[in-house]
């Protein structure tokens, strides 16, 4: 079980970090670290791609709301890509689908974006 | 299609992160023994791990999780045990508000996705979680 993150640079200073494979409280730590350092360089527009994510528990969501309240105090935003219906369920359950902008393609997440 | 039958399955892991999948995976293939949907599975699997989660989080000084999986009739049981000093279940959140937080979402997600769900904390003994998922065919 692993986390792969693939972070690039898309247009008009956002990033796209693209995750592949299980976020749970084993791999959630990585994701974090990758998520901190833009932050931390000043990158407050991100498009977080789940696409090729399998699964996410409790830890990996802690990890998208703490980069999403990073980046709000900069005024950027988090927009998330997620089209597996398990994945978006969990958002649906705890209510984060009000939280974050969640679109099904990495196009449209990137046009939404602050 | 499987026979529905009663039995149970024991599992020990070390109270580490690294060993959920193992937990989750186990519990998944007894889940599929009973004829579960993919989405039911697929809850189950979550629900265990985030009771284990739980246990790695919080119970202080436990080195082992012991998960039970019963299998009857009507669906699977499974008690999720640690043996630490208590987790603090009180935390439960009903949905995330106007202003998320970072943690505590393991347990409303544990209640939302099983049919039942009890916990019994001892600082003594340790937490056990018991959470039932029925099966439809």
């Amino acid at each position: 079980m692993d986390i792969k993150v693939n972070i690039r640079e898309a247009r008009g200073h956002a990033y796209v970090v693209e995750l592949s494979g299980e976020i749970d409280v084993y791999t959630s730590p990585k994701v974090k670290d990758a998520i901190t350092e833009l932050i931390d360089q000043g990158h407050y527009n991100l498009v977080i791609n789940l696409e090729k994510v399998r699964y996410i528990d409790s830890t990996g969501l802690g990890v998208l709301i703490g980069g999403l309240k990073r980046v709000r105090e900069h005024g950027g935003s988090v927009n998330l890509v997620c089209t597996n219906p398990q994945i978006r369920k969990i958002f649906d359950i705890t209510g984060l689908v009000k939280i974050f902008g969640i679109f099904d393609d990495e196009e449209s997440a990137m046009k939404a974006l602050v | 299609m499987h026979e529905r039958t009663a039995g149970t399955v024991e599992l020990r892991i070390p109270c580490r992160a690294e060993w959920v999948a193992v937990a989750r995976l186990a519990v998944a293939a007894v889940a599929h023994r009973l004829n579960f949907s993919i989405e039911d599975i697929e809850d189950i699997k979550l629900a265990v791990a985030e009771a284990c989660t739980n246990c790695i989080l919080h119970a202080t000084g436990s080195q082992q999780i012991e998960i039970t999986c019963e299998t009857h009739e009507d669906g699977l049981t499974v008690h999720v045990r640690d043996f630490g000093s208590g987790a603090a279940v009180e935390n439960i959140r009903s949905a995330v508000h106007a202003e998320p937080q970072v943690g505590g979402l393991g347990v409303f997600l544990i209640r939302s996705l099983m049919d039942s769900v009890n916990y019994d904390v001892d600082p003594k003994r340790g937490t056990s979680l018991v959470m039932t998922k029925k099966v439809y065919d």
